[in-house]
This record gives structure tokens, sequence and C-alpha cells, in this order.
């Protein structure tokens, strides 16, 4: 859209040949100078410069449709009404279906929680056959850390859908269905992502994991405000990508430990409590902070932060425009990721966006995991 | 100079004043074709030129304090009119009690207000429930006008929209319930699909394509006259990438800004921006601030932060020419924003 070129839009020709004249091809470049820098550019009066205006914006404009207009094209042409089911009950029930079409769903949490092991599920109910609850497609699976296990999917997809794995041919038709890319850079990952854009329909790809989208943007030589700008593009490129094809995409996140005095506030809080935080110097929480920066929280439609408080696993709905902030404690056995409660635990306050990881020691979850390879019989 | 002020093309006030015109006056007195000849330029531009200076210079005049104009200024008006426009000026209510008291009634049409906020505290809810309340019929005091909500994010999602709109119909048939016992049964024949439908919606995908928009929604609301607010959400996405020239972000974004609030002037609607956060060195430590930059702060008429006190949401007015500085708590429920659940234990314990 901000790419049309100006001289296809059906401005009267006297003016378009002034703005080609000038150098301004695209509406991009037209659109970024004010209508007085515009003036003096083009070297024509008020009047010419906001008619001529006023009919590139409104050929650039996107089209207006209702709420209403969406609410029916979702309930009409998608699964669930634009979700992907999880089969965690709390979960889905809290996601009013499971993870949202169209729009960026991040988990994050710390090193052997579960992530990993939330995507190897989710690909597989992304691949199922519609009448088993999947969306009968392919998956792009985006593996920065080579974690993916083929071994750890079959078991799931035994343990979790013995009816449907144990069928001859199944495992391997699901399996199949399922690509996983390996970049190496940022760059790399961005060529992939222009050519998943344009393959995504005709493939029928129906979900898009990201493992982990912090590892490949920490991993780049360059960094501070280049490093932002690059994050910057790949969120919005993403973003659209999920959008236009309304398909779910799912990012995994790192932590990290908090620097220093974080407790961020704003000019008039920090007049208040400045002689509260004297007195207590106890106020530093000594939990961990998702990585990437504020800019991205603020990009994610849906986070889901896996944490562990004494001994305890939980996920909970950090920030999600349709749910309410509940915590569900769950574990990992042989069939994946498994919640112990399904109504959870209402969180009030800040406290639902904390990542704490008491208590789970990562050499304990490292024997826990190799137990399901050894308990699978080749 | 006084040529300066006038509306036309760099070339024709340089031709101008390389003739000898410095003055309005002096324009003003000429005749179309002494002007076409001594500036070379067609005899209908001449006409347009001495028209706009003969506009511009009795303008002038008025202004000047020579005792003898008592007309006001063309396009001005007196503060007394203006005192009864601001009594009988619309609020949208935003569900929340002690929001709407630290609002004066809600958010104001005819003003541009600000809401900020960390991710999570509920900037895309207060959006959702302004975008449903300012559909509330005029019998149960709203506005009864629709909404455009012009989406930068993806963050608007209809299921909540739908939560929200059932709920406020909810609220308004136990209202008609409770205070209109004694009539028949007004039963509010809103149904949730019609709120929907009021709701018009935008995707915006770059910074062009949102300032292409703003320009366009005047012709679209001069179709649409019963839209009675627009909500941007965030208007800060797509200005905080791909911007290597901060100048020229600081003018786009001050040129969209005024035409925005040219908007809320001409069609007497409000206009609800929401905005992120980034944080700033200040006074030796980082702290929270709103994204755009300082130019940015002086655009809105109104500035709302919402932020974490202790367990509670609340509101604060950071900057606002006619209400008072003081927060409010509120909280996000199933049912969209509401009162925040301590001050609801208040009001019952009385």
């Amino acid at each position: 859209m901000a790419n049309k070129l100006i001289n296809q839009m059906g401005l009267p020709k006297s003016i378009a040949n002034i703005f080609t004249a000038r150098n301004v091809i695209t509406a991009k470049d037209a659109l970024s100078h004010t209508e007085f820098e515009l003036m003096e550019l083009l070297d024509v009066g008020k009047e010419e410069v906001t008619s001529a205006m006023a009919h590139v914006s409104e050929v650039v404009c996107p089209p207006c449709q209702t709420a209403l207009l969406l609410l029916e094209q979702r309930v009409r042409n998608e699964c669930m009404a634009g979700h992907l089911p999880t089969r965690l009950k709390g979960l889905d029930e809290a996601l009013c279906g499971g993870i949202p079409f169209g729009v960026l769903t991040e988990l994050v949490g710390p090193a052997g929680i579960g992530k990993t092991q939330f995507c190897l599920k989710l690909s597989l109910l992304a691949s199922m056959p519609a009448n088993c609850g999947g969306l009968d497609g392919r998956v792009i699976y985006i593996d920065v850390e080579s974690k993916f296990r083929s071994k750890r999917l079959i078991e799931i997809g035994i343990n979790s859908f013995p009816e449907i794995f144990l069928k001859k041919g199944m495992a391997q038709e699901m399996a199949g269905r399922i690509l996983i890319l390996r970049p190496t850079s940022l760059s790399e990952f961005a060529e992939s992502l222009h050519q998943i854009k344009v393959s995504l329909l005709q493939q029928q790809v129906k979900l898009l994991i990201i493992d982990s989208m912090a590892a490949l943007v920490l991993g780049e030589r360059d960094c501070g405000a280049s490093r932002q700008q690059a994050l910057g593009w790949h969120v919005s490129f993403i973003k659209s990508l999920a959008e236009f094809s309304r398909i779910p995409v799912v990012l995994t996140n790192q932590v990290r430990s908090q620097i220093g005095d974080e407790s961020r506030m704003y000019s008039f809080q920090a007049a208040q409590s400045r002689s509260i935080i004297k007195d207590n110097p106890a106020t530093y929480d000594s939990h961990l902070v998702a990585a990437l920066g504020i800019n991205w929280a603020h990009a994610v439609t849906i986070r889901l932060v896996l944490e562990a408080r004494s001994g305890q696993r939980f996920i909970k709905l950090a920030k999600s425009p349709i749910s309410p902030a509940l915590a569900f404690p769950f574990k990992i056995t042989s069939s994946g990721m498994v919640l112990l409660d399904d109504d959870g635990v209402e969180m009030k306050g800040p406290e639902i966006s904390t990542i704490n990881c008491q208590g789970l020691s990562l050499s304990s979850l490292a024997v826990s995991s190799a137990e399901y390879f050894l308990t699978k019989n080749t | 100079m006084e040529v300066g002020m006038l509306p036309i093309s760099a070339s024709k006030r340089g031709k101008l004043l390389a003739a000898g015109y410095t003055t309005l006056d002096a324009i003003a007195r000429a005749s179309p074709t002494h002007l076409a000849r001594d500036i070379d330029v067609s005899d209908s531009e001449a006409s347009e030129i001495l028209s706009l200076a003969t506009k511009a210079s009795s303008a002038l005049e008025r202004e000047r304090p020579n005792g003898t104009h008592t007309a006001v200024v063309g396009g001005g008006q007196t503060a007394w009119d203006m005192l009864n426009e601001e009594k009988f000026s619309s609020c949208i209510t935003t569900s929340c009690v002690d929001l709407d008291n630290i609002l004066g009634g809600g958010i104001k049409c005819k003003e541009v207000t600000e809401i900020g906020g960390v991710p999570g505290i509920g900037k895309t809810q207060i959006g959702i429930q302004l975008a449903v309340n300012v559909q509330i019929p005029q019998e149960y005091g709203g506005l009864g006008g629709k909404a455009i909500y012009i989406d930068t994010e993806g963050s608007f999602m209809v299921e909540r929209v739908l939560q929200i709109a059932e709920a406020c119909i909810e609220d308004m048939a136990e209202y008609s319930h409770q205070f209109h016992k004694d009539f028949q049964a007004c039963d509010v024949k809103v149904h949730p699909n019609n709120i929907l439908e009021n709701i018009f919606y935008f995707r915006v995908c770059s910074y062009t394509e949102q300032i292409a928009l703003i320009n366009y929604l005047d012709k679209f609301i001069m179709e649409n006259k019963d839209v009675k607010i627009i909500i941007v959400d965030s208007v800060t996405f797509h200005f905080r990438q791909d911007f290597d020239d901060m100048a020229l972000r600081t003018r786009l974004l001050s040129e969209m800004a005024l035409k925005l609030m040219k908007l809320a002037k001409k069609f007497c609607l409000a206009i609800v921006m929401l905005n992120q956060v980034t944080t700033k060195y200040v006074e030796g430590s980082f702290q929270l601030t709103l994204a755009l930059g300082d130019s940015w702060s002086h655009s809105c008429t109104n500035r709302i932060i919402l932020f974490w006190n202790g367990n509670e949401r609340h509101a604060f007015i950071d900057k606002s020419p006619s209400l008072k500085s003081a927060s409010a708590p509120y909280s996000v429920t199933t049912r969209g924003i509401r009162n925040s659940t301590s001050s609801s234990k208040r009001i019952k314990m009385m």
C-alpha cells in the first residue's frame, strides 16, 4: 500500500507530473512530508497540495470493515472461530478456544521449564486432521537452538493420541507435515520469512513456531539501536504475515536477571515513593525479567509466562486482551504439558507478569526428560 | 514580512517581492492586470492573489488597535459562548465510576485524550470499552453514536468486543428494570451484533497508511456523521521503528495531532490515542515515560497514565487544562472496565 506509485492513482496529469519531477514517486514519499514541506518542494499552492494529498490518502488508506464483519468472517471460515485448541482445558477456556489466529503469542520462561515441549505439542495439534480437533495443515518450526527432537515429538503423539498415532502410517504423515528450519543468523531468518510469506497459502501452512526469538536476536553481533531496529522490522513482518494469512504464530523468549534497580516508575510516582524505597531497601525483587525489551512486550498480543515457584510450575496469562489473569499449575509428562488444575488461580496485580525460578534445579529437569527417552522402546 | 503570510507557492512569493510588492496593502491596491503584468502570471492567478491579499489585509486591519474597530476577528468565539458549550458538552462514560469522576464525567468530546501505560495494563480494554459505550442510546445517558477503531498493532480481538458488548446490554437492561419499573418494561432492543456493526475498524500496517487514514477521515466522517469517537490503538507502534530521521518523525506526528484536533473540533467528537511506554534517564535513574518524545507530549489536550499501584490498576491525570491532577482505581473484568473491587466494597459497606 505504501509503495503505490503516485502516477497510477488517477491524479490530474499536471500535478502528477510535478510529483514525478520532484522525485516524489511513491505514496510513502509523499506522505513522509508535511503539507508545508510539499508546498515548498513542489512549488504549488496550498489548495492544490491539500486536494492532491486527500486523493492520495484515499487511495492508500486501508479498507473499512466493521467489527461485525470481522466476527462473521471468522465464525464462517475458521476452526473454532479462529483458535487452535491446546487440549489444556483451563487454558483453552481462558483463551476463548485456544491460541488465537492472526496474532503473536509469546511463551517466556526460564530455561528448561517446558517452552519447547509446549511448542512440540502445538505442532502436533496443528498437523492432526480436523476430525481429531487439529488444523489439518503444515507447520513451519523455526528451530534456532536445535532443540527439536522428532523422537520426543512422536512420543508425545503416541501418549496423547494413541488411537491416531498407532495407526499405520499416521505418525509418518503427521511428522511429515512439520517442516523444521534452522537459520543461523537474523538475515537468514529474514530470507526464510520472505520465502514463507510467498508459499504460505499454497502450502497450507497452519502454524508458525519460532523457537526461540531471543536466541536469534541476541546472537547478533551488533547491539543497541541497530538491533532494536532490526527486531522492530522483524516483528512488523511476522505480525503482517500472521494477519494476512490468519494463522497462529507462537514465539518463545528467554529470560534474563534484573539489572540493579529496575523497579520502573513514572516521574509522578518517583516523587512520592522516593522516601519509601530508602526505608526498605529489600524491595529489590529477585526474580527474572523477559528478554528483548519493552518494545517487544508491547508488540506481542498474548504473553504466556512459564515459571516455577517452590518447586511447582505455573503457566500464567500475563498479557491477553481476551483472558482474565489466571495461573495454572502444570507438569511435563510423557504426553507433553498437562495442567494440574483447570480452574487456575486468579492473580491480582503485576504479579501475573513476574517470572520466578525457585525450587527447580536444571539438573532435575535434565534427568526427567532423559527418563522419557529411555522408556520409549525402539 | 506580510507577503509571507499568503498561502501561495514560493515562486509566486519570490516574484511579488522582486516586483516590489512587499506589503499586503501594496498588492490590494493594485489592479489584476497590472499585477499580472508586473509579476508575469496569468490574469486569473493575479486576481486570486489579489483576493487572498484583500482578505488577509482586512483581517489584519481589524486586529490593529486603532480604536475604530469593534468587530471580533473572524472565526473567533467569546469565552462566554464557550462556557455555554462546555457545560453541555458530551462525555463518554468509561463504565468505572471513579474514573468518570476524575475525568469530569467521562472522555470529553471535542478533545484529544492520550492514554498510555505498560503492556497489559488495560489500554486496549479501555479503547474497546469506549467504542462500545459511545453507542449507549441517549435514553440511557449515552451519545448513541458510532465508533472508529484504528488498529495499528493487531490487538483488537473481536471475541473481547462481543463479551463487552453483551455485558453493556445486560447493564442497560438492569438499569431500565430498576429505574423504569412503573413504565412498561422497556426492553433494550439492542443486540450485541448491532453494537459490533457500529464499530468501524481500520487495520493500519505502516506509518504511511496511518497518515493517509487520518487525512481520509475528514471525508469518511462527512459521510458517517454519527461517528462520535475515534480510537487509535496505538499511535506509537509504527512510529517507533523505521525512523532514522527523528526530526521528520516529530514533524509528521505534530501534523497528525493537529489534523486530529481539527477533526475533533469540527465534528464534535472525542479522540482517544493509546500510547506505549519507554524508559528515560532522568535525575540519575531510569524512569518510565510515555513514548514518542517530549514534543509529542504537547500535542494532546489531556494525558492519562495507567499504572500499577500495589495490586490495583490506577489511572492518573498527568496533564489537563481543566481537570485536577488525581488518580483513580479501576479494574478489568470479564464484563469490561469496571470499578475496582476495593472501592465497590467500600460503597457496599456504607
